[in-house]
């Protein structure tokens, strides 16, 4: 993309379709309801997409701005700490698996879910001082992995398809 | 271009397989090497509220927060502890299945408050690091 207003106004694009997909996520109905924060993960799409095709810098701008938002629209200071911790781990984590380059978006998707559930783990002790989370943690494991199955077929289906003079 | 893509898969499925495993050791420990826990330990933003034994039952309210004005209750009977009603607005604890067994907990986030099974003998032991 050759200039700055045209990267600056597709980063608002982006910005707003991930916020759009939490807010779709918001919406579906909990599939456990004893167990929170078994999310899908929808705007990990976006990031895996940019990921793969703006670079780590683009795809981390994008994530950071949509966590702060959602948090500053549907959730509260402790929501922005929870999805901070989660997101920036697994931003890291998957900005890294990028660069390495041996795993397909499904691969490096997945590994987002899972970092992204300990990011909130990690953070679930430090603010509850509390290391009794070792079963959530298995469970969370678990749907992370799942989730980022389809959160990277769906990424990577789009890296695919969307033609690269577009994006 | 071909090949790269299918070892790319390959090891996805290696990666998926690891966490996978790695989960289902955690699954099977957690729910077949655990002995039943003799009491539970009720913590408040990390400060310790108060512990109760599983084996009599009891209904405990605990009230924490500014002014005390968030609530949960706490109930115990056959042996397994629960929460009976909380004033958080996401209930999660009020839905999590009742725990007996050593290190189970239910987790309160919006009211910080935690409760945790422990074996009697440990139960001094604190399960919180400062």
């Amino acid at each position: 993309m050759k200039n700055k207003s045209r990267t600056v106004a597709f980063a608002g694009i982006c910005i707003a379709l991930a916020l759009i997909l939490a807010y779709v996520e918001v919406l579906i109905p909990p599939l456990f309801n004893s167990l929170p924060g078994i999310k899908m993960g929808l705007p990990n799409i976006i990031i895996v997409f940019l990921l793969y095709r703006r670079g780590p810098v683009f795809a981390g701008i994008v994530s950071l701005l949509r966590i702060l938002l959602v948090s500053m629209l549907f959730g509260n200071v402790m929501a922005l700490m929870y999805s901070l911790s989660g997101g920036v781990l697994s931003l890291a984590v998957m900005i890294l698996l990028r660069k390495l380059n041996f795993l397909s978006p499904v691969g490096v998707s997945v590994a987002g879910g899972v970092t992204h559930n300990i990011g909130q783990i990690l953070m679930a002790v430090l603010l509850l001082d509390t290391v009794q989370l070792g079963y959530y943690l298995v469970v969370l494991t678990v749907a992370g992995t799942i989730a980022g199955i389809v959160i990277g077929l769906c990424g990577s289906f789009l890296v695919k398809r969307i033609p690269q003079k577009l994006i | 271009m071909k090949k790269e893509i299918t070892k790319k898969h390959r090891n996805d499925i290696i990666l998926i397989v690891c966490v996978l495993f790695v989960a289902t050791v955690g699954i099977v420990y957690l729910n077949f090497f655990r002995s039943t826990g003799d009491t539970v330990t009720v913590t408040v933003d990390g400060t310790e509220y108060g512990v109760y034994p599983l084996a009599q039952d009891r209904t405990e309210d605990i009230y924490s927060g500014e002014d005390n004005l968030n609530h949960n209750r706490l109930v115990i009977s056959d042996g397994k502890a629960y929460m009976g009603c909380a004033s958080c607005p996401d209930g999660i604890c009020v839905a999590h299945k009742p725990v007996y067994r050593d290190g189970e907990s239910i987790i309160c986030l919006p009211n910080r408050v935690v409760v945790t099974v422990a074996v009697d003998g440990e139960a001094d032991t604190p399960d919180i690091i400062m």
